[in-house]
C-alpha cells in the first residue's frame, strides 16, 4: 500500500452521507423546458449556434467553440429553440447569463453519434479535440476545460494521473454512487486518459476511507492493471486538488502553479466518465449525477440529470418541503452556496442541490467579533492565519492580505465552519480577492494609460528632433552649394552635391516598398501576438493566481509596446 | 469561556482555604462592578447588551483580576481594578476582540502603581497564623473590605518572593531555616505552592479541552525555569530563588495557563506564541530576580502585549505551496 501523507488543519463535520445512497441512481422524466447556460466553464465565451424556433436533437452543438480555451454546449434533450436571452443562473451573486431554452418534444431524439472503435489507435490530439468537441469541463467544481488539462506541454511531461474520489464534502455522493455503479465507465475513462497521457508512471485513485462499496465495486477492475487505489482518512478538506496531490505524493502545487508543474494531473470521477462516454459512445456531456438530499426533500437520492434542468424540477420530483427548508444551498454545506431562485438550471458543475430542514443547517446565526482564538488557524488546510486575513480584510488593507498569502486560500470554508463567533470568513476573502483582482487590473490599465501616454510624447518629440535636423541638414547643403558655386572648385560644384544629396535621398528610398510591407508583417504578427496576450491575460485575471496575472499583464504590455512601435515606424515611412 | 471560568475554581479553592474569605469578596465585587461596567458601555455603544455579555468575556477579565488581588483590599482598590480593566482597557479599544492588552492585567497593574500598599499586603496562609489568631469570618472580612477595619496583626505577612526579595544578604539555606514561610512548606512556599498547583490543574483541564494551545504555557514555564536554574548559584546569599519556587510561587501557574493564554492580545500563530510564551517567562524573572518590584506577571505580560504584533509579523506560517514564510509587512515585489 502507498504511503499517504497528511495535511495541516481540516475539519470533521457530520458527513450526511448515508441517506442518499440508501436508492441506486435514479432517471427523472424530461422536464417540459431545459435552460442551458451558454458558459458553463472557465475561459472565454462561446458562439451561438442555434436560432430561436429552431429544431435541436439531443447532443447536437447549441454554440460553438472558437478560441482554444472555450467549449460547446449541447443540447440535453431534442425539441425547440424558444429562447436566446439571458436567465438567472446558479452563481454566488444570482447573476443572470446568457442561456438557450428549449421546449423539449419528449422524444429525447438522439443526433446520429459515433465513438470511436479503438482508442488506442488514435493520435492524442484527435482524443483531445473529441473532448474537447463533447463539451467537457472538470466537473468537481472549477470547470476547466480538461482537454486543456491534458493537453501535452513541451517542457512538462505528466508522469502522474490522479483520479480525485475523495469527495470530502459533506451530503454529497454524486461520485460515490458513480464509482458503485459506473465503474466500468470510469476505468475506460482512465484508460483513454491514460492513452493521451503516453501512459504516465503513475495512477492513483485517491479516496477517503468512508467509502468502502466504491472501493469494492472498483477493485475487480483493477487488478490487472497498474492503477493503485489509494485510501485515506476522511477529513475535509482532503479532496481539494492541491490537499489530495500532497496527501497522496507529499509533494505541494508551488503557490501560484498548477499540479502540471510538478508532472501531475488531477481528475474527477464525473470528469473521467464523461470522458469515456465522449471518446467510446460519441456522447458529449449533456448529463450529470446530482445528489438531491437534506431534511426538506422527502427523497434523497442521486440522479442522472440533463444538464438544464430547473432546481424546481428535481425538487418537485423529490417531495420538497419548502416550508421546512431553511435554505436552499447548490453544492455541499462547505463550499456550496445558497440559491435564491429555484428557476435556475442545474450545470456541468452542479454536483448537490442540498436542501437542509431548519434543524439541520439552521439560518445563518449573526456573526459576533472575532475573539481570535485562532481555532481558525488550527483548522485552515493551507496553514495560513484567516483571523489575521479576516482582520486585514475588514481594514481593507490589500498589502497586507496578499503578504498574508490570501491567494493561497482554497475557500474551503473550515475556517468558518470552526469560528465560535460564526465569522463567514471565506466571503469576507472572496470579495477582497475580487477587490485586490479589480484593483490590479485598474492598475494595470492605469499603467498601460501612462505609458501609451509617455510614448506618444517621446515620439512626438523625437519627430520634432527629426524634423528639426532635417532642415538643419537641408540648409547647410544649400549654404555648401552656395559656397561651392561661388568658389567653382571643380568636383564640388553645386550640382554636384544636389546630386549626391538626391541620390542619397534615393538610395534611402530605393526600398520603400520592401520596407514598408517588411513592417506591414511586423505589425500584423505583433497584433495578433497581442491578441494573444490579452486572451491569456482575461483567462488568468478569471481564473489564475496572482503571479500568472502579473506574467500574463507584462506580456500583453509588452506585445502592446510593440505594436505600437511598429505603427510608429511605418507612419514614419509612410509619412 | 464558561469553561475558563470553571477552571479556575481548584486555583479560586486553594486561595480561599489558604487565605480565607478575601479571595470571595473580591471575586463578588469585581464581577458586579465589571458586567455593570459592560453594560452601561454597551449601552451607550448602542450594542445589544445582553447579546455581549453572554460571552462571559467581561465575567473573565473580572475573575482573573479578583484572583490575582491581595484577599481583604478595600472595596474601592476592586472597583477601580474592575473598572479600568473593562472600561479603559476593553471596551474604549473597541470592546471584545480589539483590546491590545490583556484588560484584567491592565486593571491590576493600575492598582499596584496606584495603591502600592494596599497592594503588596498579603494575607498569611492558614498554617502560618500566630497562635489563637484565624482568618476573619465572612463579616468580619466584609467589615474590612467595606468598612476599612483594621485586620488582627499577624493576618498579613509577607509572600515567598516579598521574602526573597528582601533577604539582605542571608543565604538561600537560612531564608529557609528562617522563615516559617519555607520551612513548614511541601517543596515551594507555604500556601502559594497549593495555589499555584491549583491553577496548574485549572490549566491542564483546559490544555485537554483544547481551549488554548500548549505553546505559550510551555514556553512562559520553561523560560522561568531554564532562567531559575541557571542564576540559582547553588542558593547563595544573592540567589533569587530556586525553579522549584519559581514555577510554584506568585503569579507563575496562573499567569501561564489563564492570563497569557487570553487570545486577543497574545501572538497568534503556534510559533509566535512559543516566543510570546518565552518572552514572558524571561520578563517575570528578570523583573523578579532584579526589578524592583517582587512579582512581575502583569508587567510582563504587557511588555509582551506590546511586542505581539512585531512578533506576529515574523512568525507566519509556511504556506501550503510556499517554500518560505513570509513577513507580515512583506511588500509585493515591483511589478
Ligand atoms: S475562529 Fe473566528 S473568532 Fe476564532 S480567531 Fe478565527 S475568526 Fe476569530
Ligand atoms: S477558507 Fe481559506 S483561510 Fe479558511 S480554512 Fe480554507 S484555506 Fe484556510
Amino acid at each position: 500500500m502507498s504511503r499517504t501523507w497528511e495535511t495541516p488543519g481540516g475539519v470533521h463535520p457530520p458527513e450526511n452521507k448515508s441517506q442518499s445512497m440508501t436508492q441506486s441512481i435514479g432517471h427523472l422524466p424530461i422536464p417540459g423546458t431545459l435552460v442551458i447556460p451558454l458558459h458553463q466553464h472557465i475561459g472565454s465565451p462561446s458562439k451561438i449556434d442555434v436560432t430561436i424556433g429552431q429544431a435541436v436533437l439531443k447532443g447536437q452543438t447549441l454554440t460553438r467553440a472558437t478560441l482554444s480555451n472555450n467549449l460547446p454546449v449541447h443540447a440535453s434533450t431534442s425539441g425547440t429553440v424558444i429562447a436566446i436571452d439571458d436567465q438567472p443562473v446558479a452563481h454566488p451573486s444570482g447573476l443572470t447569463a446568457p442561456c438557450v431554452t428549449i421546449a423539449s418534444d419528449g422524444r429525447d431524439q438522439w443526433i446520429e453519434h459515433v465513438g470511436v472503435t479503438d482508442f488506442r489507435r488514435c493520435g492524442p490530439l484527435d482524443l483531445l479535440q473529441i473532448i474537447t468537441d463533447a463539451g467537457i469541463a472538470g466537473m468537481g467544481g472549477a470547470g476547466f476545460p480538461s482537454a486543456i488539462k491534458l493537453s501535452p506541454s513541451k517542457d512538462k511531461a505528466i508522469d502522474t494521473l490522479i483520479i480525485n474520489a475523495t469527495e470530502c464534502e459533506p451530503y454529497i455522493t454524486a461520485d460515490d454512487a458513480a464509482m458503485r455503479e459506473k465503474a466500468q465507465d470510469l476505468i475506460q475513462g482512465i484508460e483513454v486518459v491514460c492513452h493521451i497521457l503516453n501512459d504516465p508512471k503513475r495512477v492513483v485513485i485517491g479516496i477517503e476511507d468512508n467509502k468502502p462499496q466504491a472501493i469494492k465495486a472498483l477493485r475487480p477492475y483493477i487488478q490487472e492493471s497498474s492503477i493503485e487505489i489509494v485510501p485515506f482518512p476522511t477529513k475535509y478538506p482532503s479532496g481539494g486538488e492541491k490537499q489530495l496531490i500532497y496527501i497522496l505524493t507529499g509533494r505541494e502545487v508551488p503557490s501560484g502553479g498548477l499540479p502540471i508543474d510538478l508532472g501531475m494531473v488531477c481528475l474527477n470521477i464525473g470528469t473521467l466518465i464523461a470522458i469515456k462516454r465522449a471518446v467510446i459512445d460519441g456522447e458529449p456531456l449533456i448529463s450529470r449525477i446530482t445528489t438531491v438530499t437534506g431534511g426538506a426533500c422527502g427523497v434523497n437520492r442521486n440522479y442522472e440529470v440533463l444538464i438544464g434542468t430547473p432546481i424546481s424540477h428535481l425538487l418537485t420530483h423529490n417531495e420538497f418541503d419548502e416550508k421546512n427548508c431553511s435554505r436552499l444551498i447548490m453544492g455541499g454545506p462547505m463550499m456550496g452556496f445558497s440559491l435564491t431562485s429555484t428557476d435556475v438550471p442545474v450545470v456541468k458543475t452542479t454536483s448537490c442541490i442540498l436542501a437542509p430542514g431548519h434543524s439541520e443547517i439552521p439560518a445563518d446565526t449573526p456573526a459576533q467579533a472575532c475573539i481570535r482564538c485562532g481555532l481558525c488557524a488550527e483548522a485552515c488546510p493551507v496553514s495560513l492565519l484567516p483571523q489575521q486575513l479576516f482582520w486585514y480584510a475588514q481594514a481593507k488593507d490589500q498589502e497586507r492580505l496578499e503578504a498574508h498569502n490570501l491567494f493561497d486560500c482554497i475557500e474551503c470554508g473550515a475556517c468558518s465552519y470552526v469560528c465560535p463567533s460564526n465569522i463567514p470568513l471565506v466571503q469576507h476573502y472572496r470579495s477582497s480577492k475580487g477587490e485586490i483582482r479589480k484593483a490590479n487590473i485598474d492598475k494595470i490599465d492605469a499603467d498601460n494609460a501612462r505609458q501609451r501616454f509617455e510614448f506618444r510624447k517621446l515620439r512626438l518629440e523625437q519627430a520634432d528632433e527629426q524634423r528639426q535636423a532635417k532642415r538643419e541638414a537641408r540648409r547647410l547643403v544649400t549654404e555648401q552649394a552656395r559656397a561651392t558655386s561661388n568658389t567653382s572648385q571643380p568636383g564640388s560644384s553645386a550640382a554636384d552635391i544636389i546630386a549626391a544629396a538626391q541620390q542619397r535621398v534615393i538610395t534611402k528610398q530605393a526600398s520603400p516598398e520592401q520596407q514598408k510591407a517588411k513592417f506591414e508583417r511586423a505589425l500584423l504578427a505583433a497584433q495578433s501576438r497581442l491578441q494573444e496576450a490579452e486572451k491569456r491575460l482575461i483567462e488568468a485575471t478569471t481564473n489564475g493566481s496572482k503571479q500568472q496575472q502579473t506574467i500574463c499583464s507584462a506580456s500583453v504590455e509588452s506585445a502592446r509596446q510593440k505594436v505600437d512601435q511598429t505603427q510608429y515606424r511605418l507612419r514614419e515611412l509612410t509619412d | 469561556m464558561q469553561l475558563v471560568l470553571l477552571s479556575t475554581l481548584p486555583g479560586f479553592l486553594a486561595l480561599s482555604y489558604q487565605f480565607g474569605w478575601g479571595t470571595f469578596i473580591n471575586l463578588i465585587i469585581a464581577v458586579v462592578t465589571s458586567l455593570i461596567a459592560e453594560s452601561a458601555i454597551l449601552a451607550l455603544r448602542n450594542r445589544p447588551i445582553a447579546f455581549y455579555l453572554k460571552d462571559y468575556s467581561a465575567a473573565v477579565t473580572a475573575v482573573l483580576l479578583a484572583l490575582a488581588l491581595p484577599p481583604l483590599v478595600p472595596w474601592w482598590v476592586v472597583v477601580v481594578g474592575s473598572l479600568f480593566s473593562i472600561v479603559v482597557a476593553k471596551q474604549l479599544y473597541g470592546g471584545i476582540g480589539y483590546n491590545p492588552f490583556n484588560p484584567a492585567m491592565v486593571g491590576y497593574v493600575v492598582l499596584l502603581i496606584s495603591f502600592p500598599i494596599e497592594m503588596t499586603s498579603w494575607v498569611t496562609p492558614i498554617s502560618l497564623l500566630p497562635e489563637g489568631v484565624t482568618h476573619p469570618g465572612l463579616w468580619e472580612s466584609l467589615s474590612i473590605v467595606f468598612a476599612g477595619n483594621t485586620p488582627v496583626d499577624g493576618v498579613t505577612g509577607a509572600t515567598p518572593l516579598d521574602l526573597f526579595k528582601h533577604s539582605n544578604g542571608l543565604v538561600v539555606d537560612q531564608i529557609y531555616q528562617n522563615e516559617a514561610l519555607f520551612s513548614q512548606a511541601s517543596f515551594a512556599g507555604v500556601g502559594w505552592e497549593w495555589v499555584n498547583v491549583g491553577f496548574l490543574i485549572g490549566g491542564l483541564i483546559l490544555l485537554k479541552t483544547r481551549i488554548f494551545t500548549w505553546h505559550g504555557p510551555l514556553a512562559m514555564l520553561g523560560t522561568l525555569a531554564l532562567m531559575s536554574i541557571l542564576f540559582w548559584d547553588g542558593g547563595s546569599s544573592d540567589s533569587p530563588g530556586s525553579p522549584i519556587m519559581h514555577l510554584f510561587s506568585g503569579a507563575s501557574m496562573m499567569g501561564a495557563f489563564f492570563i497569557l493564554t487570553d487570545p486577543v492580545s497574545s501572538a497568534v500563530s503556534n510559533r509566535g506564541r512559543l516566543i510570546y510564551g518565552a518572552l514572558i517567562g524571561l520578563l517575570v524573572y528578570v523583573i523578579r530576580a532584579w526589578g524592583n518590584y517582587p512579582d512581575a506577571m502583569a508587567f510582563a505580560v504587557l511588555l509582551a502585549n506590546f511586542a505581539a504584533p512585531f512578533i506576529d509579523n515574523y512568525t507566519l506560517p509556511r504556506t501550503y505551496g510556499h517554500t518560505d514564510r513570509r513577513k507580515a509587512t512583506e511588500k509585493q515585489e515591483e511589478e
